[in-house]
């Protein structure tokens, strides 16, 4: 009746997580009862979880990435805390089956349900204003994206309480994922939250590539998509090309573990190595789907607040190009020592060091923007500048991986880690945050504080140098990943500085709580509903914060890379129209959710086998997507009043901050 | 069937006004679903792949040599392929109005889907059960993953063809369920595309 699944799957042994089990029910039970009490149910079903508008679905996203960045961030300091307890002997306090699926689930969360998860909210906050669109392509698909990610999250939560999560590294390389050495549920609970979560990013890609190429403003010339934009664009594309490998990898391996193939098994012909190639070619490009939006915010920053157009703005676009289509050509790097022969791994050691020379090229763009600018040192542009510095020394680093023969030495050591955190931390998150603040205001009209992100920038990066920098030596002195307890007193004190700086960075990570509280306690000074808080050069600045859900009255129009500036220079920003013309808008729909939910529930009946259960709600999504389709909801007309009501009120507010004279003859951009 | 998305793409009008963006919706999804297309390609590819690494791993069992019968698969591959046909006839009914053209059309195609479905679900049947099933060798595994990949394909393409019958039947010949047919004729086409590349490299290659 119900699988594998019984009593003895809840780890009630396990004091650390039922503590932690107890915690999240306890803040979840907090937070239903908050909401209960507030009668905010209503609210939050019709305007947030059934929305389909781009901005609330990224505003969405981002906060699960937060959520997901606590969660992976405690796991990390878990790790840390053991690595340093257990030296020379003693046990430390977590055991090896539960340290193994702390350091896998780690991997997983921050790379998967963090960073994917905050990419995507900040592409679906900026991309459609950035290009002067009303929405995205697909509304619909789009929020049917986001509950399946939502899915995967359920699921590798999930496995903390009922079961286990996998113990294989993130990576889950049979034979060690195989159902020979991980008979349990853990490597289930893996490949169902990549699978789910994977097919959302998938339709995310389509989705935004159908969105740049066929809903840009009037006028604007694919080259003249902004930086950012184009930058997700690219991973987009990089997204439609490799996480259908991931699909079918994660497939393949539930066909060796449910259906007793041999396509990955060590017996009968089957080959793990072909596993590990094909993890990797989806897994190389995958890094670049996190840093080249990054690259983007940085850009975006740097050249706003230079109050300077960007240095180099296609030469950005063809690195960016460059970078995607290398990506896909280094994935061996990942496994020199697999015995591929000298040739082979000198092709990717070398294709891996070209990667260098675009990535190069951005950062001469950036500091070339920056000279003879008037840079404003906010906290955005810190996280830019340490950015900067901290991308460089992880990318000499992996320059030097891209050796083979040096990655014979380094191969699985911990300079690895030092590496791949060193370019993820310093490139990825870096920009991510920089992205959230900078792109906070857009979202809800107040600026956060500045002197607490600041706090938390400094906290974050030097707290990143003295975790990670010790773990270059101890690659350097031998010491494997991986481990769960050491016996070299020589390592020992490199594992208590590192361990110190993991602590930095959570007082780093407590700075941002304390700001986004401040933040909100104070919005009432910090207010910007005007829409152009750093005074801008793109579109999406040139719509009221929060932008209305139509986001533009009347499309904008644009003729070079940065149309609200040069509005804005020649008097023509904030002009209104003779009059407004109805705006077509989609429904909003439950259909996300309930196939989301639905589809979690299918992930479930999969991992525990309960295969009834499985049918059922497998039947139960295509069946509701059918009468969902047969609806056939064509959205509605936002009337005319409506426009006029929300810009009259934008208008006011403009006046009042006297970005525009209140007496200003009104032109219509019909006639321009 | 190139036909068919030249038009759709042709009445995507970029300059017919900027606040009815999402009226005429039907080109915008076709174009959308070329792009999932693309990336079920890569699926494809990835399975390909697999195959031609494991081919040759037959671990003391049959090879493709052994176990395939040319006749047999070029029985269904004629089925699929004509099936290719009638649904473009159902796209062209379609174009003249012709309502019960096109549901006849499609009632054909379902039936040649679904006569394909049925001699690969007995062609696996009958490898299983004389004990060559996906378990007894790598080359096995990597054959039933591809070859059932692609019939996963068709029999999801065969429930979306009910579907549609029932929707032509109902709300006729609209704007949606020509966006929507569009749509499955892309996906019914390209599944053909694999079906060529699984017979040459699967079945051809294995047993010449």
């Amino acid at each position: 009746m119900f699988g594998k699944l019984s009593w003895d799957a809840v780890p009630f042994h396990e004091p650390i997580v039922m503590v932690t089990i107890a915690m999240i029910a306890l803040g979840g039970l907090a937070l239903f009862a908050g909401i209960t009490y507030f009668k905010k149910w209503t609210y939050l079903w019709t305007e947030w979880l059934t929305s389909v508008d781009h901005k609330k679905i990224g505003v969405m996203y981002v906060i699960v990435a937060m959520v997901m960045l606590l969660r992976g961030f405690a796991d990390a300091i878990m790790m840390r805390t053991q690595l340093a307890m257990a030296t020379e002997g003693s046990p430390g306090y977590l055991p090896p089956e539960h340290y193994d699926q702390i350091f896998t689930a780690h991997g997983v969360i921050m790379i998967i349900f963090m960073a994917m998860p905050f990419f995507t909210g900040l592409m679906n906050l900026a991309l459609p204003l950035q290009i002067g669109a009303r929405d995205v392509a697909y509304p619909f698909l789009n929020s049917l994206s986001f509950w399946l990610l939502v899915s995967g999250v359920v699921l590798i939560n999930l496995s903390l309480g009922v079961g286990e999560f996998a113990k294989t590294g993130w990576v889950a390389y049979p034979p060690l994922s195989g159902l020979q050495y991980s008979p349990g549920v853990g490597v289930d609970y893996y490949i169902w939250a990549l699978q789910l979560s994977g097919l959302g990013t998938t339709l995310t890609g389509v989705n935004f590539l159908a969105t740049v190429l066929k809903m840009r403003a009037p006028g604007m010339k694919l080259m003249d998509m902004p930086i950012f934009t184009w930058t997700c664009t690219w991973a987009n594309v990089l997204i439609v090309a490799s996480f259908p490998i991931l699909a079918a990898t994660m497939a393949l391996l539930s066909l060796d573990r449910y259906l007793d193939f041999h396509i990955f098994t060590n017996e009968l012909g089957g080959n793990p190595m072909m596993y590990v190639n094909l993890f990797w070619a989806w897994g190389h490009p995958e890094v670049y789907i996190l840093i080249l939006p990054a690259f983007g915010i940085f850009s975006e920053v740097i050249s706003t607040f230079s109050g300077k157009r960007l240095f180099g703005h296609h030469s950005m676009i063809y690195a960016s190009g460059a970078i995607s289509v290398l990506g896909f050509m280094v994935w061996l790097h990942h496994f020199f020592t697999m015995g591929s022969g000298a040739s082979v791994n000198a092709f990717f050691g070398l294709a891996t060091m070209l990667i260098s020379i675009p990535t190069g090229v951005k950062l001469f763009n950036w500091l070339f923007t920056i000279y003879h600018g008037r840079l404003r040192i906010t906290s955005q542009v810190l996280w830019t500048l340490g950015f900067m510095v901290t991308f460089a020394i992880g990318g000499m680093t992996g320059v030097l991986l891209a050796i083979p023969g040096a990655d014979f030495v380094l191969h699985n050591s911990l300079f690895v880690i030092a590496h791949f955190h060193n370019v993820i931390i310093g490139g990825a998150v870096f920009g991510y945050i920089a992205g959230f603040s900078f792109y906070f205001p857009k979202a809800f009209g107040f600026k956060l504080h500045e002197g607490w992100g600041k706090a938390a920038f400094w906290f974050w990066i030097s707290g990143f140098f003295v975790a990670f920098m010790p773990l270059y030596a101890l690659g350097f002195m031998g010491m494997t990943r991986r481990l769960n307890a050491t016996t070299n007193p020589e390592w020992v004190p490199y594992l208590y500085v590192a361990m110190f700086g993991a602590v930095m960075i959570a007082v780093g990570i407590a700075c941002q709580l304390i700001q986004l509280y401040v933040s909100v306690r104070d919005r009432k000074q910090n207010m910007c509903e005007s829409g152009d808080p750093w005074n801008a050069h793109t579109l999406e600045w040139s719509t009221s914060s929060p932008p209305p859900f139509y986001n533009f009255a009347v499309l904008p129009k644009a003729n070079s890379i940065d149309p609200f500036t040069e509005a804005k220079e020649d008097g023509t920003a904030y002009q209104k129209p003779a009059h407004y013309e109805p705006i077509h808008m989609p429904n909003n729909t439950a259909t996300g959710v309930v196939m989301g939910a639905l589809l979690t529930v299918f992930g479930f009946a999969m991992i525990w086998h309960i295969w009834w259960l499985a049918i059922v709600s497998l039947v139960g999504t295509i069946g509701y997507f059918v009468v969902h389709a047969a609806r056939d909801d064509q959205g509605y007309m936002v009337p005319v009043d409506v426009i006029e009501r929300i810009e009259a009120e934008q208008h006011a507010r403009l006046v009042a901050e006297k970005k525009i004279p209140a007496n200003r003859v009104e032109t219509s951009l019909e006639q321009a | 069937m190139s036909n068919l998305v030249t038009n759709a793409g042709h009445a995507h009008v970029d300059d017919h006004g900027h606040d009815d963006h999402h009226h005429d919706s039907g080109p915008m999804t076709v174009f959308g679903f070329w792009l999932y297309l693309m990336t079920d390609c890569i699926l494809f590819a990835s399975i390909f792949a697999v195959y031609a690494v494991l081919v040759n791993n037959v671990a003391g069992g049959p090879s493709g040599h052994d176990i395939f019968e040319l006749p047999y698969v070029l029985g269904e591959t004629a089925l699929l392929l004509f099936s290719s046909i009638t649904y473009g006839f159902a796209m062209l009914a379609f174009y003249r109005g012709n309502k019960k053209g096109v549901l006849s059309w499609l009632a054909l195609t379902f039936l040649f889907g679904l006569g394909f479905i049925g001699m690969e679900i007995n062609e696996f049947h009958l490898l299983i059960s004389e004990g060559y099933g996906p378990s007894r060798s790598g080359f096995l595994s990597a054959f039933f993953t591809l070859v059932g990949t692609h019939g996963l394909h068709v029999s999801a393409g065969l429930i979306w063809m009910a579907v549609m019958m029932y929707q032509v039947n109902k709300h006729g010949l609209t704007n949606t369920n020509k966006t929507r047919l569009s749509c499955l004729s892309l996906f019914w086409h390209f599944l053909d595309v694999v079906w060529i590349c699984v017979f040459t490299v699967v079945y051809l290659m294995g047993t010449l």
